[in-house]
């Protein structure tokens, strides 16, 4: 065997899973997975939600999450085995020579304790340094990560910094005991976009001027291009292919692994916007009921007929509050929502039924959209009932045009939204929302919470429906690779004002606004040293001004 | 069919055990409630099946009557509070604004008195008959169901599918029955469950402190009262209703248990 | 004003506001309602004169609004006004009756607390293993068990069988506190049971949602050993918690404390009060009502005090 610092030979791991009014058991979450990684390497493990990947990660530190059990293989770190070794030896490997950070630092931190005091704590623990070194050392790492004042950062407590900061703090928690290996899972997945680059910089910048060795799990393949040396790709517990990082990207082996590779890079030829748009929203400004400062700020845009306006923006933008005003969930405070030629009543309760009927909605987490007690077939129902006083044989038969419709069938009518898919899942709400016949469909999120490949299948299918039937899309979104795919106009919003809009040639051309530049350079490219490159863009930048 | 666990088939028994009691005590009570048949605390015998009382009433007709007693007022207490502290607690939460407000202020100002101690004030100038008492009771405990029904509904009020419903123009009749019932419906009858113990054993303590059913009549706790006297003699009679008490609760308890299990494993899952 | 001081000012308030509505629901709880307070001295036989005469000496003529401020007035003076039955001043009865039922609960407190906490790390320790599954089965059995059989079973079996223990507790000065204790001894030990159930079970649930927070997985990722993980990164989170539980307990200790006075002739106020609402006595009620339910405020506040206090978001604000 080379003399890797990390081997890892057929490792199975199996959990005990509690399903509701049944009997306990056992499945089995990774079915015999082997690699190496050599010191001052990066492997990055990379798949969709259950291909096991954090799991493996964590038994590097042989360690089971939950009711998450090691069943068999070995793991082999420096040259020790370590699956079978006492809890006493695995306290000496965990936190000084294997460490981890999580992907949501804010839960990770003691929120009781300082951040100094847990930074340093296992060094500490482990005697590998004095307090005083062990200070000087965070210090040393939080100036590297470039978190702002390195010397007293360390004598806030948790809350009393940003997300970003946090997660930056976390990789600085996992560093200073100068581990052998890091594993990094998922440590940008809960940040905006435009922290997310700085945060995968601080860590990649800290890899390297550490030496050390690093696992980086994420579901991106994005992001991992940008930090590792190897890929493996995951997929239900099984490996599906390990490679170099250029390998893996530029000529994949296995179709599963091109599959997420090219999923982001589907295109979609804008089309110009018609002379009547079908909604317009004119200056719209809002505000949430019992506070005193306006969500949303002067905001225009209109929607055409067969086609999609993406809203972009990160978390606080203002791009779902629209959509609240929109269907007069959050009714205007000033301006005006115009659909075809008549002024909309800015408040729910004032709207027709076939106002309402005309704007239908579909959301992010299709599991709390659709009612758990009723069957697909009473959601869909219920629009064809209620708008259009369909009954008996007449409203079965559309049921299962629609299902038809969304690819499902009609032996779905039957089923209760828990017996589905997720991607199923978000196919009945959009059978919901088609059943009304509408002009206009907001979408929101619909597929963030879904794996690449799975919403790559919504979005082509929102695709299909819409050239069908004409109906325009709202189309909200913080993913700029989905509007890249289906938008035919773009409004970036930023801080409850439209900063950009136009069609989606226009908005996605310089010149840039400041704003739409940082968006648009943030979001990481599936190529080798696109992150070096955007680095550099912006020190040149900052260095002109 | 799944099979009944042991513990869910012990409380099922018990319980129809003790309702069928309630149900059928003329018939099947060996004595009338307040005849004298025998001596003071006379032991265990052939004529009578567990002795008799403090005064030489039969103990086992005297349990079957106050059994009845017992459950009545404790069903129809749970009825009151079920009623009015959900219907409430729903209302509260879809309507919403000053509505709830006012209800809930008022439900915590109730709730920050014990409930044993607001009863005793209540009942210190308000002559004490059956349906005073249920009411009592009845509107006490309808702040908790208040309180469980309300939570609940917020919680579901607030989930994406109800927007849904509110966004396609539906009623507020609909979105009570159709949307948010169905889906408050299991804990609220685990809730029932419970509220019909802490009705069981709220009875019976007001009758054992002198302050519910009065004699000749009695419930179980007023029994445990008349014949508290022996204990100190080492006669263990008041000990009877005492342990029938407690194998009613520990019975209903282990039968809710099992019912919530049940629905939260229905298709559709999410309780 | 800093956060910190004004939640703790704004919840002190609540408490005080809460207390003033509590003894107008008690006053009006006791005057509006349909019974009649001098029918129900007299009984149904009484004259009309008599009625009119007790309705003149309890003031009963003047409007409830002005009756409301002299009994609160005299409330807020220390004046509890004056038993109906016995004609003896109230606040002088209830000065020894309350240092008793405190002395009842304080003991009470002192055994079954620790006890409580011990055992519900105990439970998580050795989560859904036998130690924890039998104080499950213990605490369904509790919440079902009413507390005069609890009591009646002890006394039977401890206290006549057995007799290692005095049935009926009295107390007085004279006594030595070894005395006073050894006659206490089989209340203090039903009101444990009636409450120990409860704390350990919250306990439990207390620590085990502090223990399922990511930062302990990340203190047991740092090679910490179990005991350094709980005393350093548990036990910070799980005190706001804990005290939380032991109020809410001690609160229901309270009421718990009106029925074993009873079960075991206490002289305490719980006795006092159940006497007293047999007769009638309107005014005792009141007052002992009232002293109730201050008690239970007052617990409640503190729980809601110690949880602002223990909250690092509050304590270091950005």
């Amino acid at each position: 065997m080379s003399d890797a610092l990390l081997k890892v030979r057929d490792l199975k791991i199996g959990a005990r899973v509690y399903p509701p009014g049944e009997k306990p058991r056992d499945i089995d979450i990774v079915h015999g997975v082997s690699f190496d990684l050599e010191k001052g390497k990066v492997l990055g493990l990379i798949g969709e939600s259950g291909a096991g990947k954090s799991t493996i990660g964590l038994a590097t530190m042989a360690y089971g999450r939950g009711g998450v059990e090691i069943t068999g293989g070995e793991v082999w770190v420096n040259g020790r085995e370590i699956l079978g070794t006492s809890l006493k030896d695995l306290r000496q490997l965990r936190g000084t020579e294997v460490t981890y950070v999580s992907q949501s630092a804010a839960a990770s931190f003691n929120p009781a304790k300082k951040i100094m005091e847990q930074v340093i704590e296992a060094s500490i623990h482990a005697s590998k340094f004095s307090k005083k070194d062990a200070e000087a050392r965070a210090i040393d790492l939080f100036t590297r990560l470039g978190l702002p004042d390195p010397e007293t950062i360390g004598d806030r407590y948790p809350h009393q910094v940003s997300g970003g900061q946090l997660q930056r703090c976390m990789t600085a928690l996992a560093l200073c005991p100068e581990p052998d290996l890091v594993v990094f899972d998922e440590p940008t997945t809960a940040l905006d976009v435009t922290t997310q680059i700085d945060v995968l910089m601080a860590i990649k910048k800290a890899i390297r001027d550490t030496g050390v060795a690093a696992l980086y799990i994420t579901h991106d393949l994005a992001v991992v291009a940008q930090v590792s040396d190897e890929i493996m790709v995951l997929r239900m517990g099984d490996m599906v292919e390990h490679g170099t990082t250029d390998q893996i990207i530029n000529a994949p082996k296995e179709e599963y692994t091109s599959d997420l590779v090219s999923v982001r890079s589907r295109k979609h030829e804008g089309k110009p916007p018609s002379d009547n748009p079908v909604l317009t929203i004119e200056h719209v400004t809002a505000r949430y009921k019992g506070t005193n400062f306006d969500v949303l700020h002067d905001v225009s845009m209109e929607l055409h007929a067969g086609q999609t306006l993406a809203v972009v923006g990160e978390s606080g933008s203002g791009k779902s509050t629209t959509a609240r005003v929109m269907t007069g969930l959050l009714p205007a405070r000033e301006g005006q929502i115009v659909f075809e030629d008549r002024t909309l009543s800015a408040d729910l309760k004032g709207r027709a039924r076939d106002d309402l009927r005309e704007i239908q909605m579909i959301y992010q987490m299709a599991d709390v959209a659709m009612n758990p007690r009723q069957t697909v077939g009473t959601i869909i129902g219920r629009p064809l009932e209620f708008y259009f006083g369909m009954r008996g044989a007449e409203k079965h038969k559309r049921i299962d045009e629609l299902l038809d419709d969304i690819e499902m069938g009609a032996e779905f009518k039957d089923r209760y939204p828990a017996e589905l898919s997720g991607g199923q899942k978000q196919r009945v709400c959009i059978a919901r929302a088609l059943a009304a016949k509408p002009k206009v469909i907001i979408c929101d999120e619909v597929t963030s919470a879904l794996d690449p490949l799975v919403a790559e299948d919504i979005l082509k299918l929102l695709h299909n429906l819409q050239k069908r039937e004409q109906v325009a899309y709202l189309f909200i979104t913080h993913d700029l690779a989905t509007v890249r795919a289906i938008a035919d106009s773009i409004a970036v919003m930023y801080q409850g004002r439209v900063v950009r809009y136009g069609t989606k040639a226009e908005v996605l051309s310089p010149p840039f606004d400041d704003y739409t530049d940082l968006l648009l350079s943030s979001v990481p490219e599936m190529r080798l040293g696109w992150l070096e490159e955007v680095v550099e863009h912006r020190k040149m930048e900052s260095a002109g001004n | 069919m799944t099979r009944i666990p042991p513990a869910a088939l012990f409380g099922l028994f018990f319980t129809s055990l003790y309702f069928l009691m309630a149900i059928l005590a003329p018939w099947i009570a060996p004595y009338s409630m307040t005849e004298i048949v025998g001596d003071v605390w006379e032991p265990w015998s052939a004529d009578h099946w567990i002795g008799t009382d403090n005064i030489g009433r039969d103990l086992l007709s005297r349990m079957i009557y106050g059994g009845r007693t017992t459950i009545f007022i404790a069903t129809a207490a749970t009825m009151i509070s079920f009623t009015t502290g959900s219907i409430l607690g729903f209302t509260a939460a879809v309507i919403g604004g000053w509505v709830d407000q006012v209800m809930s202020r008022f439900v915590d100002l109730i709730m920050s008195i014990p409930t044993l101690i607001f009863a005793l004030v209540v009942l210190s100038v308000m002559p004490v008959t059956l349906t005073i008492l249920i009411l009592v009771m009845g509107l006490l405990d309808a702040t908790r169901v208040y309180r469980l029904a309300r939570a609940v509904a917020v919680d579901i009020n607030v989930m994406d599918f109800v927007e849904a419903a509110k966004l396609r123009g539906e009623g507020r009749v609909w979105i009570i029955f159709r949307e948010i019932l169905p889906n408050a419906l299991s804990p609220l009858v685990a809730e029932m469950g419970l509220r019909f113990i802490f009705a069981v054993l709220f009875v019976s303590t007001l009758s054992f402190l002198g302050l519910g059913v009065q004699p000749p009549n009695a419930d179980w706790g007023g029994i445990v009262k008349e014949n508290k006297d022996g204990i100190i003699y080492g006669i263990a009679a008041a000990l009877v209703p005492a342990v029938a008490i407690a194998t009613l609760a520990i019975s209903v308890n282990l039968v809710a248990d099992w019912v919530l299990n049940r629905t939260t494993s229905l298709k559709g899952g999410r309780g | 004003m800093p956060l910190l001081l004004k939640l703790l000012v704004q919840r002190i308030a609540l408490g005080l506001l809460l207390l003033l509505m509590v003894s107008v629901l008690i006053f009006w709880g006791t005057n509006i309602l349909p019974g009649d307070v001098a029918q129900s001295i007299l009984g149904q036989s009484a004259t009309p004169e008599a009625l009119a005469n007790i309705r003149e000496e309890l003031g009963l003529n003047e409007p409830a609004l002005s009756r409301y401020f002299d009994w609160l007035g005299g409330l807020v003076q220390g004046d509890l006004g004056t038993a109906l039955t016995s004609g003896q001043d109230i606040a002088a009865s209830l000065g020894s009756r309350l240092k008793n039922t405190l002395f009842l609960a304080f003991w009470a407190a002192v055994v079954a607390v620790p006890l409580a906490i011990f055992l519900g790390l105990l439970a998580v320790r050795y989560r859904e293993r036998w130690p924890d599954k039998l104080i499950s089965a213990v605490t369904l059995a509790s919440i079902s068990v009413p507390e005069f059989l609890i009591g009646y079973i002890l006394m039977y079996f401890v206290g006549v069988k057995l007799g290692w223990a005095p049935t009926v507790s009295m107390i007085h000065d004279g006594m030595s506190l070894g005395q006073k204790l050894s006659s206490i001894a089989l209340p203090v030990a039903v009101l444990t049971m009636v409450v120990l159930a409860h704390m350990m079970r919250m306990t439990r649930a207390a620590i085990l949602n502090v223990m399922q927070s990511a930062y302990i997985e990340t203190a047991e990722l740092k090679g910490l050993t179990s005991f350094q993980v709980i005393a350093r990164h548990a036990l910070p989170n799980s005190i706001a918690p804990i005290v939380n539980v032991v109020m809410l307990n001690l609160a229901y200790l309270v009421v718990g404390v009106v029925v074993v006075e009873v079960v075991f002739t206490y002289p305490g106020m719980g006795q006092y009060l159940v006497d007293h609402v047999s007769k009638r006595d309107v005014p005792v009620v009141q007052a002992c009502g009232l002293i109730f339910a201050a008690v239970y405020i007052g617990l409640n506040m503190v729980a809601d005090i110690v949880s602002i206090l223990a909250n690092p978001r509050l304590r270091h604000p950005k």
